[in-house]
């Protein structure tokens, strides 16, 4: 019987590669029906599952990475969107064992109050380099979109978490 | 002797401390990165400085890899806009014939308005503003979140887009370009938490500053005089500080759940797709700040020595003014001296006894 071995290339690098098509997709200038598309931050989908699915270094490096693609893609302030998704990473890191094996509605409650960190941390630097905070609505707007992508996280960690006989 | 065979060989580190080390590693490198931003430069150079290679190199590829990537679903957009039009046929025909009949006496008042006003602008030798050249581009992608609302266009520097050019579409004003590559520009709209735009009231010529939030409509602030706003006034640039020409159609003023003044924008009442950019000059940019703070005739200390001949010119110029104001003064002094002139006696009345049938 093969042991099959879940690589880095499986958990970090193709979801971050879908993570980046999706999010070029999303930033289409269309409007289908009146309505332009969602723009959720999807990266925090992965800064919450990796650090479960297991600690790696390479997992923090590509978030940054990930966090500057952001920039480049909608402008902004250049390491803002990097240090959110690396704080995220870090706050579930440090709290793993508590996590670890918890049902989803707990993994959940987590993922709020990180995306809800991420977001704060966002709307700070942004409100003092701007001299003008943004729109608590417009916030809303784009937090819920990415509050609504738990599923995917939830799945990640199921498909992923000790896929590797290894960590077992 | 390798690595593995020293006295480290036993040491295991956990997984999660190294995985910590890189987290800290990359805290401290974006919080590097947010210290060294550049977005609040004022002038074209800096901005443009700030605009790194990076970015226009990411933006330069951007362009084409969306194109790709946006392929299906602007296809999916152009057949929702398809089945849009085809419910919605009868509707729209009803209402664009009411809005022709509407717009019928605007055009012939519009038309009469520009002659007279053309002979007013010849009878007093009006400098007015020159007309604005333009190029115009297609919105690849956007940003629409609270944070940054802004856009990328396929017109750059190739086509003469500079960064501050103002852009706008068929309905009003849309933003001004941040940045600009040979092929692509970057567009910072008006409704971006950085961007503010210098505004007037159309009905009462008040100033204010519409200050964009990350929502739809940004806040009119600053408003100045009381009564100023009403809602339904319509909101054009100001043309104050020269980032904008003046009279640009921004939107119509609203009250905001708020209690704010708020602006709906013209540019959202069609999607912005194709969007052009005007090639306005910041007269701002015009000029070196350096020329501009230099002392007063700071050139004459630079300024060599004149010759015999311009000395001979100085001189006898200066003579000749003084010779002037000598006659002047003395014309002045025996006008003083003169005695002053007489006033004429003032026709008297006659009387009215003389005055033939006139009342006893």
């Amino acid at each position: 019987m093969t042991v099959r071995i879940v690589g880095p290339m499986s958990w970090i690098v193709y979801p971050a590669l879908t993570v980046i098509a999706v999010q070029l997709l999303l930033a289409t200038p269309v409007q289908l029906f009146g309505l332009s598309l969602p723009e959720p931050v999807l990266p925090l989908v992965l800064a919450f599952a990796w650090p479960l699915v297991r600690p790696s270094m390479l997992a923090p490096a590509v978030l940054f990475g990930l966090g500057l693609f952001l920039y480049l893609l909608w402008g902004g302030i250049p390491g803002v969107w990097a240090m959110g998704l690396v704080v995220v990473y870090g706050v579930v890191l440090a709290s793993r064992t508590l996590l670890a094996g918890q049902e989803t509605s707990i993994l959940f409650v987590w993922y709020s109050g990180c995306v809800l960190l991420a977001f704060s941390l966002t709307y700070l630097i942004f409100s003092i380099s701007a001299g003008n905070a943004p729109s608590i609505l417009a916030l809303l707007g784009q937090l819920i979109p990415t509050l609504l992508l738990f599923p995917i996280a939830n799945w990640m960690i199921e498909r992923f978490d000790d896929g590797d006989t290894r960590f077992r | 002797m390798a690595f593995r065979d020293g006295p480290f060989e036993n040491i295991k580190v956990p997984l999660a401390w190294t995985a910590a080390v890189v987290v800290v590693v990359a805290l401290v490198a974006s919080l590097l990165l947010i210290l060294g931003d550049h977005r609040d430069a004022r002038d074209a150079g800096r901005a443009q400085a700030s605009y790194s290679p990076v970015r226009a190199g990411f933006d330069s590829v951007l362009g084409p890899v969306s194109g790709v990537f946006a392929a299906p679903v602007r296809w999916a957009g152009a057949l929702s806009d398809g089945v849009k039009d085809y419910f919605f046929a009868v509707s729209e025909n009803r209402r664009l014939k009411q809005q022709l009949v509407e717009l019928q006496p605007w055009r012939d008042q519009a038309i009469a308005l520009k002659n007279v006003n053309a002979r007013y602008e010849a009878m007093l030798g009006l400098r007015t503003e020159p007309p604005v050249a333009m190029v115009t581009g297609r919105s690849i992608s956007d940003a629409r979140g609270p944070f940054v609302n802004a856009r990328l266009i396929d017109v750059g520097s190739a086509k003469g887009v500079r960064i501050g050019n103002p852009v706008i579409n068929e309905h009003g004003l849309v933003g001004r370009v941040i940045g600009s590559t040979g092929g692509f520009s970057r567009v910072l709209l008006v409704t971006d938490v950085a961007s503010r735009v210098p505004v007037l009231i159309d009905r009462t010529d008040a100033r204010a500053m519409l200050t964009g939030d990350g929502s739809g409509n940004p806040r009119l602030e600053f408003v100045r005089g009381v009564g100023a706003v009403q809602a339904g006034d319509r909101v054009l640039s100001s043309g104050d500080g020269g980032g904008f020409p003046r009279g640009v159609p921004i939107g119509v003023a609203a009250k905001g759940i708020d209690g704010s003044w708020r602006v709906k924008l013209f540019s959202d009442r069609g999607a912005i797709d194709y969007v052009r950019v005007m090639l306005f000059q910041d007269f701002g940019q015009l000029v070196s700040p350096e020329a501009l703070n230099a002392p007063p005739l700071a050139g004459l200390a630079t300024a060599p020595a004149p010759n015999a001949a311009q000395t001979a010119a100085i001189s006898d110029a200066s003579a000749r003014r003084d010779a002037t104001a000598a006659a002047t003064a003395e014309r002045v002094r025996i006008a003083n001296a003169a005695p002053p002139p007489v006033p004429a006696p003032a026709p008297t009345p006659a009387p009215a006894a003389a005055q033939p049938g006139a009342p006893e």
